[in-house]
């Protein structure tokens, strides 16, 4: 790299923490934090996946969580069913994310503005309520998952260190991807768009086929993420896409940073460590973390990532 | 004569009780550098966004090299060979200057849907845009972010990424608009240089520029259009010389 | 048809709360372009304090008019101390900071009344059942809420249709410049609006109390529907909202009430009892998609161009 720079030197340092804690774990015998971040993680990888269609497509969802659900229930489903093997399940898990963002991107497009907002809501909502109606499934209650998904031997899910080390390249692997999309052809059209989308259909894009394809990338993205939780928790329930999840994702990413590439995943470290942190001194916790919020929005523009950010720019 | 590049019949456009475009008929030849002017709340911006595909007609037509392409979208009017720059500068403000025209050429350059090379370093697109920025002058601000340059510069660069999308014709709406003394001037001589390569329609308030440029000129009042021909006809035309000198009425819904 | 008349009044009266919630939401949307989440939270505050009130004077109406005050004080207060500072930013700056609020609203009401919910009980006066067909009788209160809700309704439209003030805000709803350009105090009319929309929202929740029990979260389901019905309204238009809710409130009713029948026809009565309330919900939500496919901006958008 060409330069010192604080928010690299502090992305990296986060970055190689995320990497050696399972080495910390082991070796405090500190086992809760392990299982936290691998929910960070999990999260983590969900927010990024928010990022490309909010941040570099300008497409506010706040249906985000619905994908956690539709990949965490197929998961949930095929293992009820007798299905436990996860080279059936995860395929399954992101073709079915895939194939509802389709649906609800295709309508949801037609809109714009806080109307987009609302109708992707709605249809998280929806989403809801038919997990809630899936009577066979736990409706309200949820669906117990009472065995992780089964890589015939490849990785053992039920370790937690090989568990966590599989969310990690995951998100890893879907950083690097978003990194590649953001500076491709099609990533500079959908970036374009964000900007000025009557200049973009002026020069020959037409407009919603490529905010189309970047909504499913980004639906599938998170399909990915919602079939990890279901393992982690063993468990998945209507709970998981209920509008408030899907505010906490975009609060993690406007927390660290829309449209840069790590702002996600420090969002969602800062976010859930801070959660964590704020219901150990108290149980009001909430208390603090909402007007922290409103803070947040009214003085802390670009997020963390626009933060270190200031600090180069000396 | 042989089938003109556009081709515009008896369009129509209303706006509740206004007719903003009244049965306009009007062509433009391959070369041709076609001016179309008229007091403000003519229409001419309505016509514009009807031959863009921005707004819809209710009736009539336009053609494009003998296609019809009056119910297309934006993008594939553009596609066919039909470039704009707009009225009020419409750029992306927070992409460089080389961004904005390399876009432009990505467009006409295969697929976009192509998710893993980094298109900034596809010298193809990189350097057809350094050649549309080096066209209008601007090569020296290729790296800088639009939203950092001049007024004037920006409305070159509407004209360098106009270019690069390799128009049959371009529309260009006022691009004279907000121009100091000495950057209209550059504008006119950029204008005369690039009438040799492409046929233009010119929409413009400013009358000395366009009796400069124009071949022909087609002269819009309350919709109609009631005067065309060359700018020596034009200059000696009676009711133009009304509608412009005489009772000169500002009619609401121009922009 | 009994039951069909009731569950008609039933959904007339809930689709005429949601009207409340919702004409409070669509005014400050309309005219600040402000999208608050947190206009659920005031629902439900309107809801706690009414309990506390009504509790403490042991008198329902004087403990409801109180409620609705301190509802309306503490819109104020919410505008002038925070969302003032969030006119003029992205709607998605909008979205996060009320989301926060609802957090702290949350946390504050269960800091202050504890985690249960609290019950609103009625006075003897309202609870009798009154004629309103021969043979047909209807709870008196939920008849009242009818009739306050429709009061409310007409006022608003006589309001905002007929006076300066609602000259002024419609002025607002379509153009922000002008009423700054008649040098009229904007900063005034916005904290007045917001006050209008938190009280409006304060006696829905307080009119609501007695109906359901009075919990922490009440506001957010019926939010989401409140704004629901006002992207199926258009944003800023009364009207459109008030016939949205109504139809709102209509299917949701409705829904609940007969749909548990009518798929015993076809499935197991467990699973009918699961389903049925779940597909309600996703029946008002399946009517905003298709609204907002067909009509992308609403059915009655305020600021027609």
């Amino acid at each position: 790299m060409k330069t010192f720079s604080v928010s690299k030197a502090f992305t990296a340092l986060v970055l190689a923490g995320l990497v050696l804690l399972p080495l910390y774990s082991s070796l405090s015998g500190n086992i809760f934090i392990l299982t936290l971040f691998t929910r960070i993680v999990i999260l983590a990888l969900a927010a990024a996946s928010l990022n490309l269609i909010m941040g570099y497509g300008g497409m506010m969802s706040f249906g985000h969580a619905a994908y956690l659900g539709v990949g965490g229930y197929a998961v949930g489903i095929l293992a009820q069913e007798g299905v436990g093997s996860g080279f059936i399940q995860f395929p399954v898990a992101l073709a079915a994310s895939a194939i509802y963002a389709l649906v609800i991107g295709a309508l949801s497009l037609r809109t714009r503005g806080v109307y987009f907002i609302m109708i992707t809501l709605a249809f998280a909502q929806m989403a809801y309520y038919v997990a809630s109606g899936l009577a066979r499934y736990g409706g309200d209650d949820g669906l117990t998952v009472y065995k992780r998904s089964d890589f015939s031997g490849l990785i053992n899910l039920s370790n937690r260190t090989q568990f966590y080390y599989l969310c990690l390249a995951c998100l890893f692997g879907v950083v690097l991807l978003i990194w590649r999309i953001g500076n491709s052809r099609f990533g500079l059209v959908v970036q374009g768009l964000r900007s000025n989308e009557q200049r973009m259909q002026a020069i020959g894009f037409p407009a919603k086929r490529y905010q189309l394809v970047c909504f499913v990338i980004s639906g599938t993205m998170c399909g990915l993420a919602g079939a990890l939780l279901a393992n982690n928790t063993d468990f998945v329930s209507p709970a998981v896409m209920y509008w408030t999840r899907s505010g906490d994702l975009m609060v993690m990413v406007i927390l660290g940073g829309m449209g840069t590439l790590f702002g996600p995943v420090m969002g969602a470290v800062v976010f859930l460590v801070l959660e964590e942190l704020l219901s150990q001194i108290t149980e009001y916790w909430a208390l603090i973390m909402g007007p922290l919020l409103l803070l947040i929005v009214l003085f802390g523009r670009g997020g963390i990532m626009g933060l270190l950010g200031r600090f180069d720019r000396g | 004569m042989a089938e003109p590049l556009l081709r515009v019949e008896k369009l129509v456009r209303r706006f509740g009780g206004i007719t903003a475009t009244d049965h306009v008929s009007l062509d433009v030849a391959a070369g041709e550098l076609h001016a179309i002017i008229g007091p403000n709340g003519a229409g001419k911006t309505t016509l514009i966004s009807q031959l863009t595909g921005h707004l819809s007609p209710h009736a009539g037509s336009v053609s494009l090299g003998g296609l019809d392409i009056t119910y297309l979208p934006a993008y594939r009017r553009c596609a066919l060979g039909l470039a704009r720059s707009f009225q009020i500068t419409s750029l992306l403000l927070d992409f460089t200057a080389a961004d904005n025209v390399a876009l432009a050429a990505q467009a006409h350059a295969g697929t976009s849907f192509r998710f893993f090379a980094n298109a900034r370093k596809e010298t193809g697109l990189r350097d057809a845009a350094r050649a549309a920025l080096d066209r209008v002058g601007l090569l020296h601000r290729a790296d800088v972010e639009v939203s950092k340059i001049s007024h004037g510069e920006r409305r070159e660069l509407e004209l360098a990424v106009a270019l690069a999308s390799k128009p049959k014709i371009l529309l260009l709406d006022e691009p004279m608009a907000g121009l100091g003394v000495t950057e209209s001037q550059r504008m006119v001589k950029l204008l005369q240089e690039l009438r040799k390569e492409v046929s233009i329609v010119l929409v413009e308030h400013d009358m000395e520029a366009v009796f400069a440029l124009a071949d022909r000129i087609s002269v819009l009042v309350y919709g109609r259009v009631i005067a065309s021909g060359d700018p020596a006809a034009i200059r000696q035309n009676d009711e133009v010389k009304r509608a412009y000198l005489g009772d000169q009425h500002v009619v609401t819904r121009h922009g | 048809m009994l039951l069909v008349v009731e569950q008609f009044l039933n959904g007339l009266q809930f689709g005429l709360l949601l009207f409340l919630l919702a004409a409070g939401l669509t005014l400050v949307f309309g005219i600040m372009d402000l999208v608050n989440l947190a206009h659920g939270s005031l629902y439900m505050m309107g809801a706690y304090f009414a309990a506390t009130f009504v509790a403490w004077t042991g008198n329902f109406v004087l403990g409801a008019m109180l409620a609705l005050g301190a509802t309306l004080l503490l819109g104020i207060v919410l505008e002038v101390t925070a969302l003032r500072h969030l006119y003029g930013r992205d709607h998605l700056d909008h979205v996060l900071a009320t989301f926060g609020l609802i957090l702290f609203f949350n946390e504050a009401v269960r800091l202050i009344w504890g985690p249960a919910g609290l019950a609103l009980p009625l006075p003897g006066w309202l609870t009798v059942p009154v004629p309103i067909l021969p043979g047909i009788h209807y709870p008196a209160y939920r008849l009242a809420i009818i009739i306050v809700a429709l009061l409310v309704a007409l006022l608003l439209y006589l309001g905002v249709m007929r006076t300066r003030i609602g000259m002024l805000i419609r002025a607002g709803a379509s153009n922000r410049e002008m009423i700054g350009a008649l040098g009229i105090n904007i900063k005034l009319l916005y904290t007045l609006v917001f006050g209008l929309g938190a009280a409006l929202a304060g006696l829905a929740g307080l009119m609501q109390a007695p109906i359901l029990t009075v919990q922490i979260g009440m506001g957010e389901n019926i939010l989401i529907l409140a704004f629901v019905i006002i992207v199926i309204g258009g944003i800023g238009s009364i009207r459109g909202a008030f016939l949205a809710a109504i139809f709102v409130g209509m299917i949701d009713t409705l829904g609940r009430a007969f749909l548990p029948n009518l798929l015993r026809q076809v499935l197991s009565s467990t699973a009918a009892s699961t389903a049925a309330p779940a597909l309600s919900s996703m029946l008002i939500y399946l009517l905003m998609a298709i609204v907002l496919v067909v009509r992308p901006e609403g059915l009655f958008p305020a600021n027609r161009r």
